[in-house]
């Protein structure tokens, strides 16, 4: 039950979408009865025909009882529409077990009185015939049955037990009569049988039900064993034509989901980070877009799963869900290997962000894979998926069928807005951009991750081959891994061309070392400068000084000269003044005129 | 629900050699028509040694899933074992005979 729950709350969009030609406006369209199977829906365009019959027939095993089962239980759990089991080949016990391995507990149904069972029994052998007869009986344990849960939904399962033991003729009438009956009644019915020689059913029940006929096959193909479902007839409705593969497993029956039909996903404008700074800087600043799908591939040992993990290490640290489909690895193996790569991605595990399934291409049919994605994407609604690697499906399937089923899961993952991430190993060692499939038309970014060899070394580079929507780098870069993490380190490009690993590295040091040289040299001259300049100031303060002190000393002589000259004019003075002789100009004159 | 033909002493406890019952969807032209034949044919051949019951199936929807009955009418003989079941309104006698075990005159052949 729990899965039952886990699946409604599906979150991809509840457009149906139609196959086949476009309903057309103001004639009134087929009112239909959604089935509540998982992808049927879709085919028929809404669901079975509303009061009318329904006939799934197919081999044995081919899941008619299961289908018919999933009809009325959904009915009743999902769209509130109770219905009647009514069974010709199994007892209640049978029918019960049957059905417990999707996951419906049908005496669990029966207490709330929301699907009546009613199993009828026919014993040929005990009837002896005396005149004319009719199947009221049948009649009125329909009657019983339907009002005793008010349904809508009746299953037959299978007419064609009556024909064991009753008149031909006086049964095709009553089965006549019994369709009319249900029609009158507004019941919406579905009615199994087994495949014939030539005809749909062994009895010919089609002749009954004209209005929609569902066939269910059952094969092995290359030791797989594949179920698709077939909508052979619809009348007064499209729908598509094709075969579908689906599954039954203790989720119920689930029909491939067709969404590869419209590519009208919506464009997000946000970005998500790779996971690498410099990388993200490659992208023009801010990583991928958010619902892009985006590829990463290149030959043995590249690391793709390493870069592939540090996108689904950064989500997680931002709190984002992620989920990773491993092809290759256990999900022990690959937490191990990243470790020594520095990715912790295990926390993630426990914290329940992160989700590793790990399956060998080969175990199931593509189909199979299909849907088991798809239920586990529903099921745990992850921002981001990562598929590694997806080189490993074409195990399983030609080119064609590997690559419409990628199709599908990428357009199944765009309209979810997830972003995806697919690994692809590519062959041997070469380098061409050349990828098995022709597949890398469906992603919007590709990433391509080479092998240099210089000498005897082989270092890692990492080039955006293309990337829609975005400016990118057109510059490989060197891809580094180590146990602290990844680098981007630009390549170096000089005049003896591309360098990487540790001839990079030495022309590295050796432009390191020049460098140190030049800037040594500019430290000395700069000292020189200095000095020199030192130097000159201290002789202009010295030639400042000297000066300072001849100043001073002229300045003293000028002095004394002056008072001398003085003293000269008083003793003058007096000496006239004495002889009473006006000689010369007095001192005051002297000075007068010196002014 | 009609009973007919009690044994004729109550006293004595003669035992009921034939247990019959017969049931029909309404009261319809051949519901009725079945149950005259049926009682015509056991008042001549099985005096005072049966017990017909009969029991329509509109009134009691829920015997037809419990007794699993289909067509109808239809005679279910529950004593003499083994238990037999006649489908039709009876209006061919012989198959009953034949499936009831009697002769005319009440002796029992199988």
């Amino acid at each position: 039950m729990k899965a039952q729950t886990a699946r409604m709350k599906d979150k991809t969009p509840n457009t149906v979408k139609h196959f086949g030609a476009t309903p057309l406006r103001g004639v009134p369209q087929l009112r239909k009865v959604r089935s509540g199977i998982d992808g049927l829906d879709d085919v028929t365009g809404g669901g079975l025909p509303y009061g009318r019959p329904t006939l799934v027939c197919g081999g044995a095993g081919s899941g008619k009882t299961l289908f018919a089962m999933e009809f009325l239980v959904r009915g009743a759990t999902k769209y509130g529409e109770n219905g009647v089991f009514m069974a010709f080949e199994e007892t209640p016990k049978e029918l019960a077990a049957n059905v417990a391995s999707l996951g419906f507990d049908l005496a669990k149904l029966e207490a709330q009185k929301r699907i009546a069972v009613d199993c009828v029994q026919i014993e040929p052998e005990e009837f002896a015939v005396t005149g004319a007869y009719n199947l009221d009986g049948l009649f009125i344990r329909l009657q019983y049955a339907i009002e005793s849960v008010g349904a809508r939904r009746v299953v037959l399962d299978t007419l064609e037990s009556l024909f064991a033991g009753h008149d031909e003729v006086i049964l095709r009438a009553e089965l006549r009569r019994l369709f009319r009956w249900l029609k009158d009644r507004g019941m919406t019915v579905v009615i199994t049988g087994e495949k014939g020689e030539g005809n749909f059913t062994r009895q010919g029940l089609e002749e009954y039900v004209s209005d929609c006929v569902i066939f269910l096959d059952h094969r092995v193909v290359e030791q797989n064993s594949t179920r698709r479902l077939r909508v052979v007839k619809y009348r007064g409705s499209p729908h598509g034509t094709n075969e579908y593969p689906f599954l039954i497993d203790e989720g119920g029956i689930a029909i491939l989901p067709l969404s590869s039909v419209g590519l009208n996903h919506r464009a997000s404008k946000e970005r998500v980070p790779t996971g690498i700074p410099r990388l993200d800087e490659m992208f023009g600043g801010r990583g991928f877009y958010k619902g892009s799908s985006v590829l990463v591939s290149g030959t043995a040992g590249t690391g793709k799963t390493s870069l592939a993990s540090r996108f689904v290490d950064a989500a997680c640290e931002r709190g984002e869900r992620a989920l990773l489909f491993a092809f290759e690895e256990s999900p022990d193996q690959l937490t191990r290997n990243m470790r020594s790569v520095g990715i912790h991605i295990e926390r993630y595990v426990k914290r329940g962000l992160l989700r590793i399934i790990s399956a060998r291409p080969s175990s199931h049919g593509l189909e199979m894979h299909l849907v088991n994605m798809h239920r586990a994407i529903r099921d745990f609604d992850p921002q981001i998926v990562v598929l590694d690697p997806i080189t490993n499906l074409f195990a399983v399937g030609s080119p064609p069928e590997v690559q419409s089923m990628i199709t599908r899961l990428i357009d199944f993952l765009k309209l979810r807005g997830t972003t995806t991430l697919c690994t692809s190993l590519t062959p041997g060692s070469s380098e061409l951009e050349y990828l098995a499939g022709g597949v890398s038309s469906l992603f919007d970014t590709w990433l391509m991750l080479e092998v240099l060899r210089s000498g005897r070394e082989r270092n890692r580079s990492l080039t955006i081959v293309k990337s829609r929507g975005t400016a990118h780098s057109n510059q490989s870069s060197e891809f580094r891994l180590s146990s602290r993490g990844f680098d981007l380190v630009d390549t170096y490009l000089g005049p003896t061309g591309v360098l990487t690993g540790s001839a990079r590295l030495a022309q590295e040091a050796q432009d390191q070392a020049s460098l140190t040289m030049h800037a040594d040299k500019l430290e000395r001259t700069t000292e020189a400068r200095t000095r020199s300049g030192k130097v000159l100031r201290n002789r202009i303060a010295a030639l400042r000084e000297e000066f300072a002190t001849l100043d001073a000393d002229l300045e003293g002589s000028i002095q004394e000269e002056t008072l001398r000259r003085d003293g000269l004019l008083v003793e003058r003075e007096a000496m006239a003044t004495s002889r009473q002789a006006f000689a010369g100009p007095t001192k005051k004159q002297v000075s007068r005129r010196a002014k | 629900m009609k009973t007919q033909a009690r044994p004729k002493k109550r006293a004595t406890k003669k035992p009921v050699e034939w247990d019959l019952c017969l049931y029909v969807a309404g009261q319809t032209p051949r519901s009725i028509a079945a149950t005259k034949n049926l009682q015509k044919v056991c008042q001549e051949h099985l005096p005072g040694k049966f017990r017909l019951r009969v029991v329509d199936l509109l009134k009691n929807p829920k015997l037809a899933a419990g007794d699993q009955i289909i067509a109808v009418p239809i005679l279910v003989r529950r004593l003499p074992t083994p238990l037999r079941k006649f489908i039709g309104d009876f209006s061919r006698v012989e198959p009953v005979l034949l499936g009831l075990g009697v002769q005319p005159g009440g002796k029992v052949i199988a």
